[in-house]
């Protein structure tokens, strides 16, 4: 698996991913600065790490997602190509036009820096396939704004396409109200596009893939996406 | 030429700043406080005095970039 991963003045998380990306698919990932106008070659995926991209000024992603390498990306994803998006990058995704909808402030306006407890809503696409449909995994959160909120025609059609893949749940993965985090509509952690190639999500799988984390249950969605490339190869 | 262009959540977004906002203003002891929203303003000096251009202009960086038209209406002005 060929990753790029984009970096952007203010993001902080993009060498957790190259690490995680390293040590799940045995690649190096390339590093992608904001300019450039070209993904590297034969890139499989693309990443769009967490940080503070322009100190979150304007609103959260919103200067880069109008960076100029996000035209490459946007053409990547027509293409079919795949994109994941954490925290900030899903903040940048659903700026950019590439994801429906916007994160807003967490309902309780807190900063939440914690365990989180997602339920895998399906294990058939290519972001969850390394996971059982209905398994709880425990990975990190860190935003502030992370409520995810579309219009009520939006929110539907996600819902209808199946299209949430990841959900905030209680560690025994009842979804509710109590374990709804940052206030999101239907407990969002995660969506794809219409076409399944693009998935943007708060919470980061890359901050548990070793044992040293205490806990290695982000692998999965790496591990699944090594297997859903070798398979499409 | 001067422009203002202020950008405003929609009706019915939930506004969690401007809610505690209010708070804070019922808090201090303000009379008469229902409810706030919290937006932002962009003043914007622009070259040229052609009107209509402008007006143009400014209504292209709000539907690019000002605003986030999922969530938020815009309203342009020339001072």
């Amino acid at each position: 698996m060929k990753s790029a991963v984009l970096v952007f003045p203010g993001i902080n998380r993009e060498r957790d991913m190259a690490r995680a990306l390293k040590l799940v698919s045995g690649h190096e990932a390339a590093m992608v600065w904001h300019a450039e106008t070209a993904l590297p070659k034969g890139t499989d995926l693309v990443v769009v790490p967490g940080g503070f991209s322009y100190g979150d000024y304007l609103r959260c992603g919103a200067i880069a997602a109008r960076a100029p390498v996000m035209d490459a990306v946007r053409a990547f994803a027509a293409d079919g190509g795949l994109v994941l998006g954490v925290c900030n990058g899903f903040q940048i995704l659903c700026e950019a036009g590439l994801l429906p909808g916007v994160l807003m402030r967490n309902a309780r306006l807190k900063f939440i820096c914690q365990d989180v407890h997602l339920r895998v809503e399906r294990s058939d696409t290519p972001f969850t396939r390394g996971y059982n449909a209905g398994q709880v995994i425990r990975v990190p959160v860190a935003h502030g704004e992370g409520n995810y909120e579309a219009d009520e025609d939006t929110v539907k059609r996600l819902e209808g396409e199946g299209r949430v893949l990841y959900r905030y749940c209680s560690p025994d993965g009842e979804v509710g109200e109590s374990s709804n985090i940052n206030g999101a509509a239907h407990s969002i952690a995660g969506i794809v596009n219409e076409r399944g190639n693009v998935l943007g999500m708060m919470p980061h799988p890359e901050n548990h893939v070793e044992d040293i984390m205490g806990c290695t249950d982000g692998r999965g969605l790496f591990a699944g996406l090594v297997a859903h490339l070798e398979q499409a190869a | 030429m001067k422009a203002r262009v202020t950008v405003t959540l929609k009706s019915g977004i939930l506004d969690p700043q401007g809610k505690a906002i209010e708070g804070a203003l019922k808090s201090l002891g303000v009379d008469g406080v229902a409810s706030v929203r919290q937006g932002k303003v962009f003043d914007i000096e622009l070259s040229g005095s052609d009107k209509a251009k402008a007006e143009a202009a400014l209504k292209a960086a709000a539907d690019k970039l000002l605003a986030n038209t999922v969530i938020e209406n815009y309203r342009v002005e020339l001072l």
